[in-house]
């Protein structure tokens, strides 16, 4: 099992690939067309800003290349909001993968939503063995928007919003599975077993 | 919903785990990456490692610990402990930290804090506390609260949210070692008055004392050493009793 991890301007790659190793999948930090079309399993991890991330996946083309994959390709947490049509912050166009708008929470809670929440709703493959009792490990401020068609689970912080996305072979989550113990281990071990 | 944090916190000295622990399960119990992993097994939310190295091999010995930890353990961590500059965050980062935390280094150069948001994002900045009361007015005190600053607690944190801190790591040094409870008065003030976490630390000695620091004390997540480290209190027993209690939990 070949697994590639988009290497562009985020940060904190390293606990994705260290979380890979734990798994026993082969994964590889890289930018390279070639590799990547080639990858069993594509993860596109991010944490920063989105902005500065649309700009430097254009600049070297990974715009294009992303939305071309056809094997399971997994986003998280920045990689989930680039996924979508838009976002709020600094009013960037993403790419449009899922036709959801990426919103800041609103100031009537504590911003960013950081520590452990639940998922609720939860209807994927990805999520098999999973319920409504498992917890996930969030740090984000800025949130998709639920769409019937694409949420296949929802979280609750201010609003509800979307957990985890998928279209076709697109999969995607706001909160850190690497980070999230035995719930996030299950949900990257079903990805690598789609 | 949203939990409130447990999170035992490790002090490191040349890599290794400084107070004594009292864990049979460990084949070394002075190796922080296998308490990390013990305590994350069993339920820990985050986890904190303290460094008090004061060589010039610090930052060589924290990378590798940092390396190692992120490696071994699936839940957040934080690292902290005399870390002053740019160039050793970024480092801690890349090594796999979850996130940094500031104390002495931003009193005396509160720039710094608005330097990391900008370079590495809030979400990654803990600024730490150490508060004292003096005749009734609370103030900030450095270099493991031992030097008391001009610094007004409340002021002082209210600045550095300003400024980009993530959350605040909020010490008690009237509370830290009696075990008598958190410091509920000023947690709950700061809780209310700042748009991000605070964590309380200093003063667990009892199951009731954590679910007051969140009650009344209205704390994001609580911090302890001992009590964790010498089992007076297992998180597995902690967790099932805050939750008994009503406390959003995780479990």
């Amino acid at each position: 099992m070949e697994v590639a991890v988009i290497k562009y301007n985020a940060g904190n790659v390293q606990s994705v690939l260290y979380a890979m190793e734990r798994l026993g999948a082969n994964a590889t930090l890289t930018d390279d067309w070639e590799t990547i079309q080639k990858a069993d399993k594509v993860i596109f991890p991010g944490q920063g800003e989105a902005s500065t991330a649309m700009k430097y996946l254009k600049e070297r083309n990974l715009d294009q290349l992303i939305k071309s994959l056809e094997q399971p390709f997994f986003g998280i947490c920045l990689g989930l909001q680039l996924l979508c049509e838009f976002s709020e912050e600094y009013d960037t166009q993403c790419l449009g993968i899922f036709p959801i708008q990426v919103k800041k929470f609103p100031p009537l809670d504590k911003v960013p939503h950081i520590g452990w929440n639940n998922l609720q709703n939860l209807h994927s493959p990805l999520l098999a063995g999973l319920d409504e009792s498992a917890y996930v490990y969030y740090v984000h401020s800025y949130y998709a928007a639920v769409d019937p068609e694409f949420t296949i689970a929802t979280s609750h912080y201010i609003t509800d919003f979307s957990a985890l996305l998928q279209r076709d072979n697109y999969y995607a989550m706001q909160a850190h599975p690497e980070k999230s113990s035995l719930a996030g281990e299950k949900i990257l071990t079903n990805f690598l077993n789609l | 919903m949203l939990t409130k944090r447990i999170i035992p916190c490790l002090d490191i000295k040349e890599g290794r785990t400084v107070k004594g622990v009292n864990f049979l399960e460990l084949r070394d119990a002075g190796d922080p990456v296998e308490l990390g992993k013990v305590y994350a097994d069993e339920g820990a939310d985050e986890l904190v490692f303290l460094d008090i190295t004061a060589t010039v091999e610090k930052r060589k010995t924290l990378v590798e610990l940092v390396t190692k930890v992120a490696k071994t353990v699936n839940i957040p961590f934080t690292v902290g402990g005399g870390i002053s500059t740019v160039d050793d965050i970024k480092a801690l980062l890349n090594a796999g930290a979850d996130k940094i935390s500031i104390n002495s280094a931003a009193v005396k150069n509160p720039g710094i804090v608005d330097e990391m948001a900008r370079e590495f994002g809030s979400q990654c900045i803990v600024v730490a506390i150490d508060t004292k009361n003096m005749d009734g007015v609370d103030f900030v005190h450095t270099h493991g609260g031992r030097r008391p600053t001009l610094l007004q607690t409340q002021k002082w944190a209210k600045q550095v949210a300003e400024r980009g801190a993530g959350e605040i790591l909020l010490t008690s040094m009237d509370h830290d070692g009696v075990k008598n409870g958190f410091a509920n008065e000023i947690t709950s003030e700061l809780s209310a008055m700042l748009g991000i976490p605070v964590i309380a630390s200093g003063g667990a000695g009892k199951m009731h004392h954590f679910k007051d620091v969140f009650t009344s004390g209205k704390a994001d997540a609580a911090l302890a050493a001992s009590i964790f480290h010498f089992k007076e209190i297992p998180i597995p027993e902690l967790k099932k009793y805050l939750q008994a209690e009503g406390i959003s939990i995780r479990l």
